[in-house]
């Protein structure tokens, strides 16, 4: 039998992975790799023109994703990611910009971008991988980690409050807010694909499993442990209100959609208004024939 | 390649320097501008948000310097000339990103309106005190290009000089002015765009999958791409190998640093700029840049008239430091003398290139005015006794 006749040994994402850069550096039952797998089929399914599509990340884990898929891919410093998907995307409107980071970079370190993205509601997709610690450091304590829990820098266990990502994505102007885990596998590609449909400041939170540093650190056991707390305390409740969505150490994880809606991005807003109040004298940015 | 005349603001201007800088970018076909409010570089950005909607580009104020750098190398990797403008206490926070755009090789200018520092300092007034910050501020070994603007036009002729110099060698290059220019009001000539030389990027046109973002060209200089163009490459701040991918370990390590190093260090010579007055019969020779330039012309002019044999060498051009010169001049002078508003910053680098032949004397100035040109006098004529 020919190779290529061997069906079962081409994977349908091969061609949007580097695969000269496979294996990768993530642990055994670490959920990363599965929302990469999510990331690549709501790619396939979604048909864009992969060549105008972008990733970038900033440092960390899940700042390892840009490397790995086969597209225009950056990986930044740590907590610019947002920024500099900013840049590129107003610097060339045709693009899609897809920002794939953890929770240390986006919302400890890159916090401050991500809101002031949000508020301007950058046409950008953010998938925020939380695994509720600073992994690739070793798995310090971090704005996510829930109360109680366990980190290497907060030995006795952590005492300050945990962001609430979705509440703040949704307060700070996002135009779409998910949140799954990493066992909601074909929940998270089809966010990922509606996001990609989508114009506006996405966001996509997925509760990934860290087993080498969150879960040993707290004796929760191996990946597939982790998976059967998401399978058991996992609660999809679309639509529900963003404030009502903290995450407490092993406690219930209100998950699904719950923002969908439309409002003009960035440039939209920047083309009506200069458009509007210079007239004839101002040159819209962005369009077709503004392009050389 | 000529000028887009869109941006070409053709015409004698009565302008500030910070305006100049501004026009200077538009001119050079810069159409993307990030940046953060801070004195005495704020004018720049207002007039970038006035200008730029009517020539087809994009401002935005970011969230802080921090982000204004980040989203300025991804809009050079989409393809625009972008530039940002700030003052220390931002410098410091452009460091990290500054960094990466080094690692990165990307084009693109950042202009640094100089104040007095450390720390906050005096935000009004002025300094020469980020020298060896543009020099050195990023972490890690690299290379860079900075010049320094004399006067309103020369912001205007310098900043068109930064993005073709930023786009032959694929690196941050840095106008570094200070208050005093940035708010001095001066004749600014903006000729006809067809009189506006500009370099294009050096884009690559070969086979996709052979592409290598890092490869060095003949000129040093990797071939660049825009992304969206279906290159599918990576860029890392990683150390990395011609593909862009990391590699961790020593060798790779000296590949891609002795490569970020040499490309400038080579290349010194067609980046150097300086002006020489009365060098070949000078005993003393003074030093400058910037504003400091044109203080140092009164106390040399009185110099001469007490029978001093007084040479002068501006430094348009910083960063490459002009060594080769200096260390020939060195031979057969009896000493530089060197003012900046500073408290001993770029003559550390004329005592190194020195080696010791002849003596270099600093004038030190901590900032929030100029020199009196007396004091640089005074030094002037010290050395030549």
């Amino acid at each position: 039998m020919k190779k290529e006749d061997r069906l079962e040994e081409i994977n349908p994402i091969e061609t949007l992975l580097r695969m000269d850069r496979i294996p990768h550096i993530w642990c055994p039952g670490c959920g990363i790799g599965t929302v990469v797998t999510s990331f690549a089929e709501a790619l396939r399914k979604s048909k864009i023109d992969l060549d105008k599509v972008v990733v970038v990340s900033g440092i960390g884990c899940t700042g390892r994703v840009a490397g790995y898929i086969k597209l225009d891919s950056f990986h930044t410093t740590h907590g610019r990611a947002v920024p500099f998907a900013t840049g590129l995307k107003i610097a060339n409107p045709e693009l899609k910009v897809v920002v794939f980071s953890g929770d240390g970079d986006i919302a400890g370190i890159g916090g401050n971008h991500f809101i002031h993205a949000a508020r301007r509601n950058m046409d950008i997709v953010v998938i925020l991988v939380n695994n509720f610690n600073y992994a690739m450091t070793g798995g310090q304590v971090a704005a996510t980690t829930p109360i109680s829990a366990n980190a290497s820098t907060a030995p006795y266990g952590n005492f300050e409050y945990p962001f609430n990502l979705p509440y703040l994505a949704e307060a700070s102007g996002a135009t779409y807010v998910a949140r799954w885990t990493a066992l909601h596998l074909r929940r998270v590609t089809k966010s990922i694909q509606e996001a990609l449909a989508k114009r506006g400041f996405s966001f996509i939170e997925v509760i990934t499993p860290c087993v080498t540093l969150y879960a040993r650190r707290n004796r929760l056991g191996d990946g597939l442990n982790l998976l059967k707390y998401y399978y058991e305390k996992s609660e999809i409740q679309h639509g529900a209100d963003t404030r009502t969505l903290d995450i407490s150490y092993q406690g219930k994880l209100i998950v699904g959609k719950f923002v969908d809606i439309e409002k003009p991005t960035f440039l939209d807003c920047m083309n009506e208004h200069l458009g509007k109040v210079l007239g004839d004298k101002y040159q819209p940015y962005g369009v077709s024939h503004d392009r050389d | 390649m000529k000028a887009d005349p869109k941006g070409v603001l053709t015409g004698a201007h009565y302008l500030d320097g910070d305006f100049a800088l501004a026009e200077g970018a538009l001119a050079a076909g810069c159409r993307f501008f990030a940046g953060y409010p801070i004195t005495p570089s704020t004018e720049t950005a207002e007039r970038f948000s006035e200008r730029i909607p009517r020539v087809g580009g994009v401002f935005i104020q970011m969230e802080d310097e921090l982000g204004s750098m980040a989203a300025l190398i991804g809009a050079s990797w989409a393809g625009k000339k972008a530039m940002t403008v700030t003052s220390g206490p931002g410098f410091s926070l452009m460091m990290e990103n500054i960094g990466l755009a080094c690692m990165m090789e990307t084009p693109l200018v950042i202009a640094n309106v100089q104040r007095g520092g450390p720390s906050t300092g005096l935000p009004t007034l002025t300094g020469q005190q980020d020298m060896m910050q543009a020099r050195w501020g990023s972490h890690g070994d690299y290379e860079i290009i900075a010049l320094s603007p004399d006067s309103p036009q020369e912001c205007f002729n310098l900043t068109i000089e930064a993005f073709n110099l930023s786009e032959i060698f694929r690196v941050p290059a840095f106008v570094m002015t200070d208050e005093c220019v940035g708010h001095m009001t001066e004749k600014v000539i903006i000729p006809p765009a067809e009189e506006i030389e500009l370099v294009e990027r050096k884009w690559y046109t070969g086979p996709k999958d052979k592409y290598l973002p890092y490869k060095p060209d003949k000129d040093m200089i990797p071939f660049m791409v825009k992304a969206g163009d279906g290159y599918h490459f990576h860029s890392t701040g990683l150390t990395r190998d011609e593909r862009g991918y990391p590699v961790i370990n020593a060798e790779c390590q000296d590949f891609c640093v002795r490569h970020l190093v040499d490309k400038i260090k080579m290349n010194a010579d067609k980046i150097i700029k300086i002006e020489e007055e009365e060098i070949d019969s000078a005993e003393i020779i003074v030093i400058s840049y910037g504003i400091t330039s044109r203080v140092t012309t009164r106390a040399v002019r009185k110099a001469r008239k007490a029978g001093i044999k007084v040479g002068t060498i501006r430094l348009i051009t910083v960063w490459p430091f002009p060594e080769k010169r200096i260390k020939e001049l060195a031979k057969r002078i009896k000493a530089f003398v060197f003012p900046e508003i500073n408290y001993g910053q770029v003559v550390l680098e004329a005592e190194r290139c020195v080696e010791g032949q002849t003596k270099v004397i600093g004038v030190p100035h901590c900032g929030g005015w100029v020199h009196n040109p007396d004091d640089i006098f005074k030094v002037i004529k010290e050395a030549s006794k």
